[in-house]
This record gives C-alpha cells, sequence and structure tokens, in this order.
C-alpha cells in the first residue's frame, strides 16, 4: 500500500518518499551565522520586483479551466441545450440549483426534444464552483465561464435567474421559441449535425 | 556653558512650545511609522502594501487613525470603568515623558533664543527613562485586570512580567555606560561619546541593549503577549476605537522612545556620524536633528527588519534568554568593565591589566568550549540514538506506524 502513496512528482520540492522514510540526522540546529542568513533573505528580498497585482486596475487572465460564473449554452440554431432534466440540481452539493422543466409545446419550443427548463436559478450564495453539475449535465447545456467578478450587495442579486444565465444568441442563431430545424429530430441535434439556423426558423441574428 | 545651564535659562514659553514640538513630531512619528513599517515588511514579502490612500499610500495610517477614532467606544459590562479609562491614558502618557529628557539637536537658535532641544536635562536623566518606562508597565497591567475578562488579563500579566525581565537586562546594559561616562545626565552621556560611541566601545552592552529593546516594547520576534493567531490580542482586547488607539500609539511611541534611547547612549545622540562633524554646524545647528533622526529611523528599520525575519519565540524559551542569559551575561560584563575602569584611573601597570584581560578571555574560552562539547555530546547521543525518547511526549512518527500495518 505504501508505495499508493509515493507522490507522482517532486515538482513543488514537496513530500518525497525517500525523504519522509530517511531517519532524522540533522539533530544540531543550525549555526548562529546560519541563522543570520535570514536575515539576508528578507534585505535582500526588499530589492526585488513585487508580485502583487494591482486588482481592479490590471486583471491577469485566469487559467483556462478555470471555475467561474456558469452559462446555459444554446445549440447553433439558437435553440437551448437544456432539457430541465434536473441532473444538475441533484448533483449539487450545496443545494444551490433550482430547476423546474416543463413540456415543450407546438409553436413554442424552447429546447429540441420533449422538454425544456422552465425555470432555471442559480443561488451563487451557495454555490461553491465544484463543477459537479457540469459533470452531470448529460446535453452539455450547462458549463463554467471564467467570470469571477460576482459580488454584489444584496441576496436577491445573487440569486441568478435563466436569463442571467443563458448564453448569448451568436451570429445565425434564432431566438427560441422557434421550431426545430426541418427534417431533424432530437438526435441530430445532438450528433451535431445542425449547424446553424433555416430560414423557416425565423429571422436568424447577423452580425 | 553646558546643556544644563542652557536649558535652565529657558523662558516658560520656550519649554511649552518644546512639548508641544515633542509631542506632534512623535504623533507625526507614529503616522508615518505605521506606514513605513507596512511597506517595508510587504517588501520584505514581496508585497507592495499599503499603496491605495494618497501617494504612495502615505495617507493610509492617517485614515485607519481616523476610522479607529470613529468607531464605537465600548466599555463592558464587567470591566471596571474608571480603570479600564485610565489605563490607556498611562500607558500613553508615559511613554510620551520618556522624550523629555532626550536631547534631539546640539545648540541651536529657537526663535531668537539660544538652547538645546532638550525639555529638561536631569542629572539622573536615563534613570528617569528606565522610571517613566516602568510606569507605562501599570497602564498594561491595569488595562488587563480592569477589562474583567479572562485573556486581557493573561495577557496583561504575560506583557507585564515580559516588559519587567527584559527591563533588568536593559538597566544593566546601561551601567556599564554609566561607568565610561561618569554621569547618568543624557547630554553628558552624548558629550563623552564625542571619540567613540558607546556602541563600539562597549559593544557588549550595546547588543544587550538592543536586544531588550525589543523585549521591551512587546515587539516580534517577542510579541507573545499579542500574538496574533494565538491569542486574542492580550491585554487590549476589550478595548476598541480612541482608546485602543492610544494603545497603539503608544506602542509606536515607545518604539520611538527606546531607539531614541539607544541612539543617545550608543550612537552619539545628535552628533553626525564620525567624519562628518563638519555637518553639524549647517542650518544654525538644527542639522543635528536630522542625525539625530536617522540614527532612530535606522533603529525603527532594524524592528521592521526583525519582524520580517523572525518568528515568535515560545514564552519558556523567551524568559529562559532574559533571565538566564542577558542577565548574567551583562552581570558578567558590568564586573569586567568596572574592574578595568578602576583599573585605569588607579594608574594600574599596563602588565596587570593585560593579565587579567587575558585571564578573563581564558575563562570565557573555557565555558564556551566546555558548553560547546556537552552540547555536542547531547548532539551524538542523539545521533546514535542512545536515548531515542525524549523526556516529553511527542506524536506518532509516520514512518513507524507504516512499518507496523506493513509488518
Amino acid at each position: 500500500m505504501a508505495e499508493d502513496l509515493v507522490p507522482r512528482s517532486d515538482e513543488f520540492g514537496l513530500a518525497h518518499a525517500d525523504q519522509s522514510k530517511a531517519p532524522i540526522t540533522n539533530h544540531e540546529s543550525a549555526s548562529f551565522g546560519k541563522q543570520l542568513l535570514g536575515f539576508w533573505v528578507t534585505f535582500k528580498t526588499m530589492f526585488k520586483k513585487v508580485n502583487t497585482v494591482q486588482y481592479p486596475e490590471v486583471k491577469e487572465p485566469t487559467a483556462p479551466r478555470f471555475h467561474g460564473r456558469h452559462q446555459l449554452n444554446r445549440h447553433p440554431d439558437g435553440l437551448e441545450k437544456c432539457i430541465g432534466c434536473e441532473l444538475c440540481a441533484w448533483a449539487c452539493p450545496a443545494d444551490a440549483i433550482y430547476v423546474e422543466g416543463a413540456d415543450n409545446k407546438e409553436g413554442e419550443r424552447f429546447s429540441p426534444g420533449e422538454r425544456y427548463g422552465k425555470v432555471y436559478q442559480i443561488n451563487y450564495l451557495r454555490c461553491i464552483f465544484c463543477g459537479l453539475c457540469i459533470e452531470a449535465c448529460p446535453t452539455r447545456a450547462l458549463t463554467m465561464t471564467n467570470e469571477y467578478e460576482l459580488a454584489d450587495s444584496t441576496r436577491e442579486k445573487l440569486i441568478f435567474e435563466k436569463d442571467d444565465l443563458l448564453g448569448p444568441l451568436r451570429a445565425g442563431m434564432v431566438p427560441p421559441p422557434h421550431p426545430m430545424y426541418p427534417n431533424t429530430d432530437d438526435s441530430n441535434y445532438y450528433r451535431g449535425e445542425v449547424t446553424g439556423s433555416h430560414p423557416s426558423q425565423g429571422v436568424a441574428k447577423n452580425d | 556653558m553646558s546643556n544644563a545651564e542652557l536649558i535652565g535659562q529657558d523662558p516658560g514659553w520656550v519649554i511649552a512650545l518644546k512639548g508641544v514640538l515633542i509631542f506632534a513630531v512623535c504623533v507625526f512619528l507614529t503616522i508615518m511609522s505605521v506606514w513605513g513599517e507596512r511597506r517595508i515588511v510587504a517588501r520584505m514579502q514581496q508585497r507592495s502594501g499599503p499603496n491605495r490612500v494618497g501617494k504612495f499610500g502615505l495617507l493610509q495610517a492617517l485614515v485607519d487613525g481616523v476610522k479607529l477614532a470613529l468607531k464605537e467606544d465600548l466599555i463592558p459590562k464587567a470591566a471596571d470603568r474608571v480603570v479600564f479609562v485610565i489605563a490607556p491614558i498611562i500607558s500613553t502618557t508615559a511613554c510620551f515623558m520618556a522624550f523629555a529628557v532626550i536631547p534631539l539637536t546640539g545648540q541651536v537658535n529657537f526663535f531668537g533664543h539660544t538652547t538645546v532641544m532638550q525639555m529638561t536635562d536631569l542629572s539622573v536623566g536615563v534613570l528617569y527613562v528606565l522610571a517613566i518606562a516602568s510606569v507605562g508597565v501599570y497602564g498594561i497591567v491595569l488595562a488587563g485586570w480592569s477589562s474583567g475578562s479572562t485573556y486581557p488579563l493573561l495577557g496583561g500579566l504575560r506583557s507585564s512580567a515580559q516588559v519587567i525581565s527584559y527591563e533588568v537586562a536593559m538597566g544593566l546594559s546601561l551601567v556599564a555606560v554609566f561607568i565610561y561616562a561618569g554621569s547618568m545626565s543624557t547630554s553628558e552621556i552624548v558629550a563623552a561619546q564625542d571619540r567613540l560611541w558607546f556602541a563600539v566601545l562597549l559593544f557588549p552592552s550595546f547588543i544587550i541593549y538592543a536586544i531588550s529593546m525589543v523585549g521591551e516594547t512587546n515587539r516580534a520576534p517577542f510579541d507573545l503577549a499579542e500574538a496574533e493567531g494565538e491569542l486574542v490580542g492580550g491585554f487590549h482586547t476589550e478595548y476598541s476605537s480612541l482608546k485602543f488607539a492610544l494603545f497603539f500609539l503608544s506602542e509606536y511611541v515607545n518604539i520611538l522612545a527606546v531607539s531614541a534611547l539607544a541612539t543617545t547612549l550608543f550612537l552619539g545622540g545628535y552628533k553626525a556620524l564620525p567624519g562628518l562633524g563638519f555637518t553639524e554646524q549647517w542650518l544654525g545647528g538644527w542639522f543635528t536633528l536630522v542625525w539625530f533622526f536617522v540614527k532612530v529611523l535606522g533603529f525603527f528599520f532594524v524592528f521592521v527588519w526583525l519582524r520580517g525575519t523572525l518568528p515568535r519565540l515560545r514564552y519558556d524559551q523567551f524568559m529562559k534568554f532574559g533571565w538566564k542569559v542577558l542577565i548574567p551575561i551583562s552581570l558578567a560584563w558590568i564586573l569586567f568593565v568596572a574592574t578595568l575602569r578602576v583599573m585605569f584611573q588607579q594608574g594600574a601597570p599596563q602588565l596587570v591589566v593585560g593579565v587579567f584581560v587575558f585571564s578573563i578571555a581564558i575563562i570565557f574560552i573555557g565555558i564556551n568550549t566546555l558548553l560547546d562539547r556537552k552540547k555536542v555530546d547531547v548532539a551524538k547521543a542523539l545521533r546514535e540514538n542512545k536515548s531515542s525518547d525524549p523526556d516529553f511526549p511527542v506524536p506518532v512518527i509516520p514512518n513507524s506506524r507504516t512499518e507496523q500495518i506493513n509488518g
């Protein structure tokens, strides 16, 4: 079992299996001269470039896979990917997500298939940004952006509604509700075979 | 005319003005040194420190002060109201009063009146400073006691125990200075360092003073009484608003006061650095003020440097260091200095002095070697695992546990 505990790399110079097994040999404390070297370290550091980022003025990009605010994605023709299955809400350890699904009706279709998310709320006072909801989502409707500036002054403002979370309409997308692409069903959508909107679906956004 | 005579001729308005100036300078320096400390410590940790309020964050401490003053002033129900209010006042007053005997300049023209920037010149000036510092301890004890709460009481006791212990070492380190200067008056001690600073002549005294002044002011690495991470905040836990600000002020003025005393006693006070004596005449003598504050701020930088470098001591180690190391060493050093001094004054032949110094050196080296050998023995025993069980409980070492599981 002990082998399993061996760290994969000592990139950070931290725990090393051999190190922890080696008997402790240095019983003498560092000599007085060596201890004085500590003063040189702090003195030297004074003339180094500071690490601080002047945050509100200077914003450094986050890591590409940083867990930020959520986004509800759309299919290329503008229909929503969310099917209102509530798996995200069930996966959420902090109970931050509330979903109410509803049936797509003839003439009032929001997503391909039977159901769509009618109410979708994420409470950012509870969310811990663990990303389990993203793993749970079967249609890749829910993903996370890199946006992290989520502070606000009231509790109400921090409960994000569907409108706040939906991704923007891109060029070629038609704002739902609108019918599915002609002669397709929902599985065509999931296979990625629908790559844009059809004139019969409505007027597409063009920029 | 000597400094004491000059001060004796001061009319009342000069004395009053000096007092106000000293107060103003101390408060101003406190505000600036809070800013300076935060900036310097930040740079030592590769941060930038406060830089938002004003240019380079210069107004940060001022704004913090305003914030403190505007906070709600709480007095706990269990507190002894009168003492609770008086304690911070005692602390603050005491540390300002220490500045009364510190000579800040040589002879200057003060609004048409020739004087020195020193409120008064007591013949026992340094003793007065030590006495006033002891009065300051009352502020700490009373604050801790009157809060009517456990942590402040413990913090207050710790602080006062610490300050009193290090005052002993501090007082002893000054004795050698008195012996050499032949006076306890601050201005005469400065004058006695005309040729050679006492920091050089009495180097061990200087080191002991420098260490004990850090202990005396409750500063890192000796800030056990208000260790933010471990205790709630020491004696001033229950204080808020202006009363807390007073303790804050007294802490920094105290740092300035012990630094000023160190400057006066060991670094030649307001005198220029060796070889730059001509600058003392600049600006009609006022340039000596610059020298004085350069030295004081140098000490302040060392305070900050210590805080940035050293981890906090354990309380028992700290007390052991004060009582078992600093005090015996200063006692031995005083004996040595006093004997030498008497020998020189009685005109002892050089051979006798030489033999004396030589034998003392032999004894010193002998003790040192014995101690070293003992240390090596302990280390060797530990290395050979003869005494692998220390006489205090230790947590299980992870290795041995894995071996047990595997075996």
